[in-house]
């Protein structure tokens, strides 16, 4: 397998195909413990762990399964992973665990993981499966840390508060402080919060797009020869 | 959704956005008036940060959209969202706290949502429950109306407070009648106890029960006019007066009388200038007599049981929730058809 499929896979996860901001799965999470940094980041690597994992078991045993019942099973592999994370997470996060509460065993019900089994993994090969599952996973922290620190900063005015939950102990110092006497904005913290935050995180996301449609589409008609070619290319990428 | 038209004849509507909007603008100001004799003179402060923010910022929002500026700032519907959220926040409330709700309001509340005639909530009330969801403590700082007070701030004091952000000292400040009523009950204070203090007047709350006569003043002019629909106010204060009643005869040792919340808070202002508004409200007669009731019964509930002392706002953003389903089942029947 070559390194351009494995790039291209990475593209589709984390950025062209992002699970929370394209597909707009897994909102549910990412809607309630998108309120700090902290808590995203730590919802963020569970969700991906689970992905990485999920994807990789359901590639192994793709051709095992009936295709009648494959859905069924695919819950139950997502299930036990879950499980297992969970467990592992009580033991070496306990604080955490407690904070993210519910939200850890509900990503058996995370929409993108059994999405993802289903559309790529039970019709992939292993590696493929497990490189989807890994940036497809990073590509919704990455929406969820994002969404985590727009609330988080203007909400409460601080990033990263409460780092010591994942990091131990020497990251009690690591919380920055944005502005002195900040009195605080609850609407962002507050659900409210979450979903205006999640519709401007996708309106920038789409900004960014429209912008390198518009200049990829001059860059083409700036080189007549090649744009015959070009143009439709870029058309394609739309 | 489908709209059907009827055959002809059609008659012209007469009304325009603008004379609509400047209408109900006039009839604010008995209001309005008697706000500024019961709390002073902050409220106009309040009216015209509202206005300047509200203004500029249709502008901004109109220029980024590319839509022509003038008709839309001259229709008024922009400085009346100004002057709605400015009467509701404390007088004394500091600048940012009313500039960011008319910006939200504007911005989040009409623009975002395709502008004047496409938003599905009252902007004016989004932009003042956001306020209130999110500086509690700022938003319940009412001034204590003439006669409860030793003395109106003046001029000097209240521009200070506002503008210099220099808090008013602990007393020049305290809570509505409302404010007061649902905490002292919650710590068990029997009801006569609670009227009895000058906060209270006859009718209401001492100073509002003069502010709701300023607004029910206002409110019956619109609708000699014709402005607005008779069904609204009607339902929704007959249900308030209803539930109120109900539960003031079965317990009156810790439900104020029905009267007390016909003239107390918000009541007059939402039931003629906000309920009313013909964006997000019912527009079917049957509709809007559900609509109004509806209102009405959960402004009573919010007071009664809610968290906040009062539920105007609240009451009425959820019910612009509900307003598009009432209007698709309570459609009229057309003339000469059977009922099936």
């Amino acid at each position: 397998m070559d390194l351009a499929a494995y790039r291209k896979i990475a593209y589709e996860g984390l950025w062209k195909n992002n699970q929370a901001l394209v597909a707009l799965l897994g909102l549910c999470p990412l809607l309630a413990v998108s309120n700090s940094v902290v808590n995203a980041l730590g919802l963020g690597l569970a969700t991906t762990m689970a992905l990485l994992l999920s994807n990789t078991i359901v590639s192994v045993v793709r051709r095992l399964i009936p295709g009648e019942i494959r859905l069924p099973v695919f819950v139950l592999v997502i299930a036990s992973i879950v499980t297992v994370i969970e467990l592992l997470m009580n033991a070496y996060f306990h604080d955490l665990y407690k904070i993210l509460g519910i939200f850890i065993p509900l990503i058996v019900t995370n929409c993108a993981i059994l999405g993802r089994a289903e559309a790529f993994a039970s019709r992939n090969g292993v590696d493929r499966a497990a490189v989807d599952g890994l940036f497809m996973g990073l590509g919704f922290t990455l929406a969820l840390v994002a969404l985590g620190a727009l609330r988080e900063a203007v909400g409460t005015g601080t990033l990263l508060a409460h780092a010591e939950l994942m990091f131990g102990a020497n990251a009690r110092t690591w919380t920055i402080r944005l502005f002195d006497d900040y009195g605080g904005f609850l609407l962002a913290v507050l659900p409210p919060g979450a979903f205006i935050g999640l519709g401007l995180v996708v309106a920038g996301k789409n900004v960014l797009d429209a912008r390198a449609a518009r200049r990829a589409e001059e860059a083409a008609r700036s080189k007549p020869i090649a744009s015959a070619v070009l143009v439709p290319a870029a058309l394609e990428r739309r | 959704m489908r709209f059907s038209t009827a055959p002809a004849p059609h008659i012209q509507p007469q009304a325009s956005v603008r004379g609509l909007m400047l209408g109900v603008l006039a009839a604010l100001v008995p209001g309005v008036a008697a706000q500024v004799w019961q709390f002073g003179a902050g409220v106009l402060i309040q009216c015209l940060l509202a206005l300047i923010a509200a203004l500029a910022c249709e502008a901004s929002m109109l220029w980024g959209r590319g839509r022509p500026l003038v008709p839309s700032l001259l229709d008024g519907s922009a400085a009346l969202t100004a002057v709605l959220l400015a009467v509701s926040l404390p007088p004394v409330a500091p600048w940012w706290i009313t500039v960011f709700g008319a910006l939200f309001a504007i911005t989040v509340g009409k623009h975002l949502y395709g502008g004047l005639g496409y938003n599905p909530f009252n902007p004016a009330m989004l932009g003042y429950a956001v306020l209130l969801i999110s500086f509690p403590r700022t938003m319940t700082a009412w001034l204590p109306p003439t006669g409860v007070a030793a003395a109106q701030p003046g001029w000097a004091e209240l521009l200070d407070w506002i503008f210099r952000l220099t808090p008013p000292i602990d007393g020049m400040t305290m809570a509505t009648p409302l404010d007061t009523l649902k905490t002292q009950l919650g710590m068990g204070v029997a009801l006569d106890q609670i009227r009895s203090s000058p906060l209270f007047g006859g009718l209401a709350g001492a100073g509002w029960q003069w502010v709701n006569l300023g607004y029910l003043l206002g409110g019956s002019w619109l609708l000699w006019r014709g402005a607005i629909a008779w069904q609204i106010p009607a339902a929704f204060l007959g249900t308030l007066f209803l539930a109120a009643l109900i539960f003031f005869l079965a317990e009156p040792a810790s439900f104020p009388t029905p009267l007390f919340h016909l003239f107390g808070g918000a009541t007059m202002l939402g039931a003629f200038f906000i309920a009313t508004d013909p964006v997000t409200a019912s527009t079917t007669p049957r509709g809007r007599l559900i609509y109004g009731s509806l209102i009405g019964l959960l402004v009573f509930v919010i007071r009664s049981w809610g968290g906040y002392p009062d539920g105007v706002a609240f009451a009425v953003l959820l019910m612009n929730l509900a307003a598009p389903t009432l209007d698709h089942f309570t459609r009229p029947r057309p003339f000469g058809r059977q009922r099936r």
